[in-house]
C-alpha cells in the first residue's frame, strides 16, 4: 500500500492503542494503530464521528498519551515523555490548526503568531520579526495589530496557520481547518495547504470531508478505532 | 557566563511579557478588576493610616512626658468636691485646702531618691498692663521651676534665689500672657499689675505644655481653670505671699469667695527613672495618711506614658485587625474573580498548552496577574493611606507620623496577599487537561 519510504519517517505509531473508563465500561478508541508517516507527506484522515479521529489527533498532537504501544515523532519516543517534555515537543515540532481558530482574544494578530515562539523563550525582537513575515506571507501583512475579533474567519485561520508555521514545525496538525467557513475562504485555506506542502512541509489534516482526498497526497480512513485503508493517490510521488 | 547572563535575560523578557499580557487581561475587565482590588486597597490603606496614627500618638505621649518631665510627680492642690466641703463651709468662711510644706517636708525627709521638690502657691486675678487686662493665675515658685518642669525661658532670665530671699516684685510671663498684654510692645522691663501690687517683667517663658493635659485629666478638680491655661505669670514664691498673704480673696461677679491654700502645686524631682513609680507610690501613701479629703491630684508623667502606650496597643489590635479582616475579605475576593478568570479562560489555557506551554508557564501567567491585581489595589491604597493621615490631622487635630518603610510594608503586604490567594487559582488553571480545555466552549 505504502510507497516505500525515501527517508526515516517523521511520525511513526507502533501498536497504539487509547482506552478510556467511561463509568464502568473500557471504552477502546484506538486499538492497534500502526503508522508511518514520511516528510513531506501530505495526509488527510478521514472518517464518520466516533472512528477515533480526535483521539488520533490528539495522540499525534502529543496532548495525549497512548495507553499502549508507542509513538515516535522524529524518532523521539513521546509515549512515555513527562508532561513538561510533551509540551517542550509540542511547542518545537508541531502546529496546531483548529476548525475554531483558537486565537487569544485579548491579543492583536502579530502576537497571536507570537505565542509559540515566546514559550520556545525566543527573543522579543526575533519573534516580531518572524511574526510579521509569517503574517505578510499570509496576506494579512495590513492587519498586524488587529484583535481577532476585528478579522473574518478566514483571515483568522490564516493567522492560526501563520501561528502554526512560527516555530517551523515537523508536522503540522490541522483538525477542520475549514469546517467553520464558507467555501470561499475554506478554498483559501486548503491553496495555502498545497503550497505549504508544495514546499515540503509534512501535513496532517483531520476532516469528515470525503473531497479532501482528491487533494492531498494519501488518505487514510479511520473505522472504529483502526485503520480501515491508507491510499497514496495516483501520480504523487513520495 | 554567556549562559548566564541569557537566561537571566530571558527570563527578564519573559516577565516583561507576562506582565503585559497581565495588564491586557486586567484592562479587559476594567470594572471588574478595580472592584476586586478594592478590598486590598482599604486593607492597605487602613495599614498605612494605622501605623501612622500609631507613632503619632506614641510621639505625642513621649512629647508630652518629656516636657512634663519623665522623672516628676506633680502634686496639685484641688478642692475637694463639693459634698465633702458643704459641711465645713458652713462652719467657716475661708475654704482650706490642698498641699502643706509638711506634705513636702515628709516627702522630703521618707520618700527615697527625692532629688528637690519645687512649691508653688498660685493666685487667681485679673492681671493688668495699663488697661489691657486677662483673668489668670500667678504662680509663685523657687527658681529651679523652669529646669525641673523643662521649660525654656525665651526671653530675658528667670529670678534668682537673691530675688526670693529679698521678695522682689520681678515676674516672668508665660509666652501666651506675654503676647496677650503686650501684643505690640517689649514687655520686658515694663511692669504689670494685680490688684495694688506692681511687678516688673525680667523675662518671657515657654507656655505650660501640661495645661492641656491636665485640664483632660481632672476636669471638675480644675473647675476654676480659664480657659487660655497656658496664661501664667511667675513671680518669686516670697514675693507671693507678702502680696496676697495667706489667703487668696476672689472676687466674681458680685460674690466673693476665700480660700486657704499653703501651696497649690509641688513637683517632686525623683533621682532615679525606675524610682518613680515606687516613689510616687510611697507619696501617695503619705497624702492619703496626711489628708483626709481628697483635696489634692497626682500626675504622675511616666504613668501617663504607659497609659498612652497601652492606649496605642488597643488601637493597634483593633485597627490591624481590621486590616488583616479586610486583607483577608479582599483576598478572598481576587481570588474568587481569578477562579472565575481561569474558568472563563479555559480555551485561552488550553490553545497555550497546546502550543508549548508548560504547567509552570501558566503558573506563573496567572500568579502574575493576580499579583498585579493585588499590587495594583496596594498601590491605590498606599496612595489614600498617605492621604488619610494628612485628612486626620486636619479635622481631628491629631499628630500622624508616616515612617518610610509603612507604605513599604504594607504595599509588600498586598503583594503577598495577591501572591498566597493567586496560587489555588493558578493551580488549577494549570491542573487542567490540556485536551478538555482546548474542547471547553
Amino acid at each position: 500500500m505504502n510507497s516505500p519510504p525515501s527517508s526515516e519517517p517523521v511520525i511513526e505509531l507502533r501498536g497504539v492503542e487509547k482506552h478510556y473508563q467511561m463509568g464502568d465500561t473500557l471504552v477502546k478508541a484506538l486499538h492497534g494503530v500502526d503508522l508511518k508517516i514520511f516528510p513531506g507527506d501530505y495526509i488527510s484522515i478521514l472518517g464518520p464521528s466516533g472512528c477515533g479521529k480526535s483521539t488520533m489527533l490528539n495522540i499525534l498532537g502529543c496532548l495525549d498519551q497512548p495507553s499502549i504501544g508507542q509513538y515516535f515523532l522524529d524518532g523521539l519516543d513521546v509515549s512515555k515523555l513527562s508532561d513538561d517534555d510533551l509540551s517542550q515537543v509540542r511547542g518545537k515540532k508541531l502546529g496546531f490548526i483548529f476548525q475554531s481558530y483558537n486565537l487569544i482574544q485579548q491579543l492583536t494578530v502579530v502576537e497571536n503568531i507570537e505565542v509559540p515562539l515566546y514559550y520556545q523563550g525566543v527573543s522579543e525582537k526575533e519573534s516580531r520579526e518572524i511574526a510579521v513575515d509569517l503574517a505578510t506571507r499570509v496576506g494579512l501583512g495590513k492587519r498586524l495589530d488587529h484583535r481577532p475579533t476585528e478579522l473574518s474567519g478566514g483571515q483568522q485561520q490564516r493567522v492560526a496557520i501563520a501561528r502554526a508555521l512560527s516555530n517551523d514545525p515537523s508536522v503540522i496538525l490541522a483538525d477542520e481547518a475549514t469546517g467553520n467557513l464558507d467555501s470561499k475562504s475554506g478554498g483559501d485555506i486548503l491553496e495555502i495547504f498545497d503550497h505549504l506542502n508544495a514546499e515540503g512541509k509534512t501535513l496532517i489534516l483531520i476532516t469528515h470531508d470525503e473531497g479532501m482526498s482528491q487533494r492531498t497526497s494519501r488518505t487514510i480512513r479511520l473505522k472504529d478505532g483502526e485503520i480501515a485503508s491508507d491510499k497514496r493517490r495516483e501520480g504523487t510521488a513520495q | 557566563m554567556i549562559q548566564h547572563s541569557l537566561l537571566h535575560e530571558f527570563s527578564l523578557f519573559r516577565l516583561k511579557r507576562s506582565v503585559l499580557l497581565g495588564i491586557k487581561s486586567l484592562w479587559m475587565h476594567k470594572l471588574r478588576s478595580l472592584l476586586t482590588a478594592m478590598g486590598i486597597v482599604f486593607g492597605v490603606c487602613s495599614v498605612i493610616a494605622m501605623l501612622a496614627i500609631g507613632e503619632g500618638a506614641s510621639y505625642e505621649a513621649q512629647q508630652q512626658i518629656k516636657e512634663l518631665g519623665s522623672q516628676n510627680v506633680i502634686l496639685r492642690s484641688v478642692k475637694a468636691t463639693d459634698a465633702t466641703t458643704a459641711g465645713e463651709q458652713e462652719r467657716s468662711l475661708i475654704l482650706e485646702y490642698g498641699l502643706t510644706y509638711r506634705d513636702i517636708a515628709q516627702i522630703q525627709a521618707t520618700v527615697p531618691g527625692v532629688l528637690v521638690t519645687i512649691p508653688a502657691r498660685e493666685v487667681k486675678d485679673f492681671i493688668w498692663n495699663e488697661s489691657r487686662s486677662i483673668d489668670s493665675s500667678t504662680l509663685g515658685t523657687v527658681p529651679w521651676f523652669p529646669e525641673m518642669r523643662n521649660r525654656t525661658v525665651l526671653r530675658g532670665r528667670f529670678f534668682t534665689e537673691v530675688e526670693v530671699s529679698s521678695r522682689a516684685p520681678v515676674c516672668v510671663l508665660s509666652q501666651s500672657l506675654a503676647r496677650h498684654l503686650f501684643p505690640l510692645s517689649e514687655p520686658l522691663g515694663d511692669t504689670v499689675r494685680i490688684q495694688s501690687s506692681y511687678f516688673r517683667v525680667i523675662g518671657v517663658i515657654q507656655d505650660d505644655p501640661a495645661a492641656a493635659s491636665s485640664e483632660t485629666e481632672n476636669k471638675n478638680a480644675r473647675s476654676d481653670a480659664t480657659p487660655g491655661a497656658a496664661m501664667e505669670m511667675l513671680i518669686p514664691i516670697s514675693t507671693l505671699e507678702d502680696h496676697f498673704g495667706e489667703v487668696l480673696f476672689k472676687y466674681r461677679s458680685g460674690s466673693f469667695e476665700a480660700e486657704k491654700v499653703e501651696l497649690h502645686e509641688v513637683t517632686v524631682r525623683i533621682d532615679q527613672p525606675d524610682q518613680v513609680m515606687p516613689a510616687a507610690q510611697a507619696i501617695r501613701h503619705i497624702l492619703e495618711r496626711n489628708h483626709k479629703k481628697v483635696d489634692y491630684e497626682m500626675i504622675v508623667p511616666l504613668d501617663l506614658l504607659r497609659r498612652a502606650e497601652r492606649t496605642k496597643q488597643i488601637f493597634n489590635i483593633v485597627l490591624g485587625s481590621i486590616a488583616a479582616i479586610s486583607l483577608l475579605v479582599g483576598g478572598i475576593g481576587i481570588m474568587n474573580i481569578m477562579l472565575a478568570t481561569v474558568t472563563e479562560r479555559t480555551r485561552e489555557i488550553g490553545i497555550r498548552r497546546a502550543l508549548g506551554a508548560k504547567k509552570k508557564d501558566i503558573v506563573v501567567q496567572f500568579l502574575i496577574e493576580t499579583v498585579m491585581l493585588s499590587g495594583a489595589g496596594g498601590l491605590i491604597g498606599v496612595a489614600l493611606g498617605l492621604a488619610i493621615p494628612l485628612v486626620i490631622t486636619h479635622f481631628a487635630e491629631m499628630v500622624t507620623i508616616i515612617e518610610f518603610w509603612a507604605p513599604a510594608l504594607a504595599f509588600s503586604i498586598s503583594v503577598i496577599t495577591g501572591v498566597l490567594f493567586g496560587i489555588y487559582p493558578a493551580f488549577r488553571a494549570a491542573g487542567m487537561n490540556p485536551v478538555e480545555a482546548l474542547r471547553h466552549e
